[in-house]
């Protein structure tokens, strides 16, 4: 056995066994075949052959994998706008030099910049460059048919040999019948019969890398068609999927407004649960919104509930519940005793688990103060579902439990109209006066629902009807989801064919020797190496030596190798048992 | 009785539960120490056999082993024959070397200590095991709520992972050593720094596709770690070798301990095999999350820091089945990309659970509560 004969030196494949395995190693797979960079002599056209030939290569393509998933590391470390822009935001503040570097390298965006993207066409440029020939080799292989037996058997990875009384022929055509029954592609060429079996790799491996392009298609398509728009709504309110019913909306560069599906719903209540004792009081139970919702201009009404993980899908587009809180429901009279605003709820922002809450309540026109004249009117709001008593800030449990309404009123101007877009859950205060008490101090209560605050100097009062709660949705659109699905999971079964299943040969020779005994050998030849080639070759073996059976070896068998005593180790050799097995 | 007196019921037997599986994961830990013990001694016993299997395949000069090239025999005179024996052989340019056998070298009482570890391991897993079936029944749901769990949960996986290969007969029983050390660490985090009380999911973790995605993630996670230990190995054994065939002499303790392993292109097998065998799964496993975000969070990918980096993890790996499949970069370079890969998988746990902040923190509050969470 030559393979002993290089023990010491390693790595360097031994050139003349691989000639000598000639054309019965070639084609087990579609890989490019790795040629050393050298550069071209020819001109433009040289230049670009070689370009696309570095470009498609293994070595090429493995640099751009690495490349890709350094590139991906400073996204994940440094704030991204497309996922937190309060974080950058917070992080331009506190590094004054960096942050314009940073924005230079495109690294707030990384997954959106120009390097990154770069990157990841060179890889796809590539996978099609390499799909391509690959797909074509691979259907000429399914067209031809496995090479010939290799002269020496002996040489391939997994050997075994017998004598039979059995003609040549016979045997030939005994092992034809096995390996098409074990669903190899077999023919006889000459004194032997060649078999391969396997394909079903080479298929798998192509379908990956297409299933890859397909996902990165539909990804690219939902980037530039999707649209995300989000929307409080407080229950008893209600919403059509219109761009201007939106409180803030987002979209890809392609879409247009036309591609909103039409549909309107309404939140009949929000239901939130919470566990009432024990160490993870107050951790919430379930979400979930009653909803009455129509499809199209004239659709029936239907009823749904939308829990966190269950979204309402509506043709392309998905409705999901982000968010909740409480909504107080207010009455405000002016100082003549009008009401400027009725039975109004307003929605307050959640701070914490517990859900205390803030926000504005705005009255901006109608109210007229003592004097009859005209002002406006802002409330500084805070609100607990379960106030704990004395002095406590803070929300005790975030059901209502004991609801607490803390108002602090102004008078003055808005400055609502002054064209700067405001939030609505925020006072500006630079035109407003606060309410002061007799003391002198801000002016301030707390209330209970049906509790009425008047408003000092008898500038009106605020009443505490009682609390709804509103619930935060996100209407999504992602076309090309279903595609990026699809591939997805053509992938995984591509993968999983690619590296569960061996590619492999088989070839049976069977030869009358010089004394009239027909010797028969067979080999076999995976693509990489495996313990299941000469396992299965075995198994193979062990079912044709039953139908060809032994004969005893010649007289004179000193020269027979197989009388050698058995060499230690000889950890190997594989008992073909398969007859055994049957 | 009333509803405050049941809930209150209900919590009183979590928390007998939760004690339970404090005291069984602490009773597991002081069974893999006697293992850890066991398996030193089988290691111990086994150093003083003599073996020199690699060597006298590598060194120059040595006796060339002769493999039959045709095994045909015959039974004395009367011809009855055996079945034809497949003879194997090397691919061309690999070295032949046989492999180790095992941490007890051969050693009759190293053997025996090697059995006992390994009997001490199936009852510390067993342990094990009832100390996460109880805390997932203390805070009925699946028990990987945060990083103590996680950790707990993972450990029991690895180990399992390791008890499944050696019940498929796999030559892996030399991985014990390592494993068991490696299971001690990660419990001593666990109960130490990482301690949580039972704490619920939220909402937005009760999903079906969380619950896939997180158990094939801890399983893929082990498998890893048993494909990075031998890989790992591997380059000892590797450099080992190289050293032998150049006609180097290793150090006394270097033989010793990895004349005992399996041969370099043996480690470097298995470890492939374990590695390309989860690579789907773990594919699997990114897919499951994407679904589950989608459903969750309106966007089925949002680079958000730990899809990120299980993406950088996943790229890393297709780098490495690559790096298999192109000349000049198989066998050491290989390994390299294959530990870095595994490198990334263990940032994305404890480092971006640690360092990072993102939507998997669950330190938002959109929804209330949100809790941290394995994954
Ligand atoms: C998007 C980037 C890519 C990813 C994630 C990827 C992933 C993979 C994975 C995981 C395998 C292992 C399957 C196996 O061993 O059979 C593989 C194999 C393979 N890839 Fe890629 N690949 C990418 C791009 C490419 C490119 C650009 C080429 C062309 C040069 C390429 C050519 C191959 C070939 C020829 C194999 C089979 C190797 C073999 O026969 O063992 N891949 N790829």
């Amino acid at each position: 056995m030559s393979a002993t004969s290089k023990t010491g030196t390693d790595t360097t494949p031994d050139r003349t066994d691989d000639q000598d395995l000639g054309a019965a190693g070639s084609q087990l797979t579609t890989a490019p075949q790795e040629e050393p960079p050298h550069l071209p002599s020819l001109g433009v056209i040289g230049w670009a052959r070689w370009f696309w030939r570095q470009l498609t290569s293994m070595r090429v393509a493995l640099l751009l994998l690495l490349l890709l998933s350094l590139g991906s590391i400073p996204g994940s470390l440094i704030p991204q706008s497309g996922v937190d822009a309060t974080k950058v935001a917070e992080f331009r503040d506190a590094h004054q030099t960096l942050a314009p570097i940073y924005d230079k390298l495109g690294l707030f965006h990384v997954y959106s910049s120009v390097w990154f993207s770069a990157i990841y066409i060179l890889l796809f440029v590539s996978l099609i460059g390499c799909i391509v020939p690959r797909t074509w080799q691979f259907v000429g292989q399914l067209r031809g048919r496995p090479p010939g037996a290799p002269r020496r058997l002996t040489r391939l990875p997994a050997y075994t040999t017998w004598r039979t009384g059995a003609d040549p022929e016979q045997v030939r055509d005994a092992a034809l019948t096995l390996l098409k029954k074990r669903r190899f592609r077999a023919r006889v060429t000459g004194d032997a019969v060649a078999a391969e079996k396997g394909y079903l790799r080479e298929a798998g491996n192509l379908a990956f890398h297409i299933a890859l392009i397909v996902m990165l298609v539909a990804f690219a398509w939902g980037q530039l068609y999707k649209s995300e728009g989000n929307k409080l709504i407080v229950e008893g309110g209600g919403f059509s999927n219109t761009l201007t019913q939106y409180d803030d909306f987002k979209s890809g560069n392609l879409f247009t407004q036309d591609d909103l599906d039409p549909f309107s719903f309404s939140l009949n209540s929000f239901t939130g649960t919470y566990e009432p004792t024990g160490p993870n009081r107050g951790t919430p139970r379930t979400f979930q919104a009653d909803l009455t919702y129509s499809v199209g201009a004239f659709g029936k009404d239907k009823r749904t509930t939308v829990k966190v993980n269950e979204p309402l899908r509506i043709g392309n587009s998905k409705v999901y519940l982000v968010s909740h809180g409480y909504a107080p429901v207010v009455t405000v009279k002016d100082a003549q005793g009008n009401v400027v605003m009725d039975h109004q709820p307003v929605p307050l922002l959640p701070l914490d688990s517990n859900v205390t809450s803030s926000g504005a309540i705005k009255v901006m026109d109608g109210y007229r103060n003592a004097k009859g004249e005209k002002e406006q009117l802002g409330l500084q709001a805070a609100f607990l579902p379960t106030y704990g008593g004395g002095t406590s800030v803070v929300s005790q449990f975030p059901a209502l439990m004991n609801p607490v309404l803390n108002l602090e009123p102004y008078h003055g101007d808005l400055g609502v109209d002054s064209g700067i877009p405001q939030s609505v859950y925020q006072l500006n205060k630079k035109n407003l006066t606060m309410f002061k008490d007799s003391k002198g101090a801000q002016f301030r209560e707390n209330l209970n629902p049906g509790e009425t605050m008047k408003l000092p100097n008898g500038a009106g009062s605020v009443t505490f009807d009682g609390v709804k709660e509103w619930a935060g949705f996100q209407v999504t659109q992602q076309p090309g989801s279903g595609w990026a699905l699809a591939g997805s999971f053509a992938a995984i079964f591509g993968l999983a064919a690619s590296l569960f299943i061996q590619r492999r040969r088989v070839w049976v020779r069977a030869v009358k020797g010089a004394d009239g005994v027909t010797v028969v050998e067979m080999a076999g030849l995976g693509r990489s190496e495996s313990a299941k080639v000469p396992e299965e070759l075995g198994d193979l073996a062990g079912i044709l030596y039953d139908q060809a059976p032994g004969a005893p070896d010649p007289e004179d068998d000193s020269a027979d190798p197989s009388d050698s005593p058995d060499p230690s180790p000889d950890p190997q050799a594989v008992p073909a048992e398969g007859a055994e097995k049957q | 009785m009333t509803l405050a007196a049941a809930t209150d019921l209900a919590a009183a037997t979590n928390e007998n539960l939760a004690n339970i599986s404090n005291t069984l994961i602490y009773s597991a830990m002081a069974v893999y120490t006697l293992a850890f013990f066991a398996y030193i001694t089988e290691w111990i016993f086994g150093s003083r056999s003599k073996i020199g299997r690699t060597a006298a395949a590598l060194t120059p000069g040595a006796k060339e082993a002769e493999a039959p090239a045709v095994t045909v025999r015959k039974a004395g005179a009367t011809a009855v024959l055996e079945r034809p024996k497949v003879v194997v052989r090397s691919a061309a340019g690999a070295r032949d070397v046989p492999d180790g056998p095992g941490a007890h070298g051969g050693d009759e009482r190293g053997d025996l200590y090697g059995r006992i570890a390994v009997s001490l391991t199936v009852l510390a897993f067993l342990v094990e095991f009832g100390g996460v079936a109880a805390r997932a029944a203390s805070v009925e749901r699946a028990p990987w709520g945060n990083m103590y769990e996680f950790n707990i949960t993972f450990s029991t996986v690895a180990v399992g992972v390791y008890l499944t290969l050696l019940a498929l007969k796999k030559n892996v029983r030399w991985l014990g050593l390592f494993l068991v050390t490696t299971v001690l660490l990660d419990l001593g985090v666990a109960v130490t720094v990482l301690y949580t009380a039972s704490d619920q999911l939220v909402p937005a973790l009760h999903s079906y596709w969380l619950y896939i995605h997180v158990s094939t993630a801890i399983l893929c996670g082990a498998v890893f770690y048993v494909g990075a230990v031998s890989t790992l190995l591997y380059l000892f054994k590797d450099s080992y070798e190289n050293k032998l065939a150049s006609g180097g002499r290793p150090g006394r303790f270097a033989t010793s301990f990895l004349e005992r392993l399996p041969a370099s292109a043996s480690l470097d097998k298995f470890s492939y095999r374990v590695n390309a065998a989860v690579f789907p799964l773990w594919t699997f496993t990114i897919i499951a999350g994407a679904i589950w975000a989608g459903d969750a969070w309106g966007r089925y990918w949002g680079w958000d820091p730990k899809e990120t980096w299980a993406f950088i993890t996943w790229v890393a790996y297709a780098c490495y089945l690559h790096a298999r499949a192109t000349a000049g970069w198989k066998g050491r370079k290989a390994a390299y990309l294959a530990l870095i890969a595994f490198g990334c998988w263990l940032f994305n746990y404890y480092g971006v659970n640690i360092f990072v902040s993102g939507k998997h923190s669950y330190a938002d509050v959109g929804l209330g509560a949100l809790q941290s969470v394995g994954f």
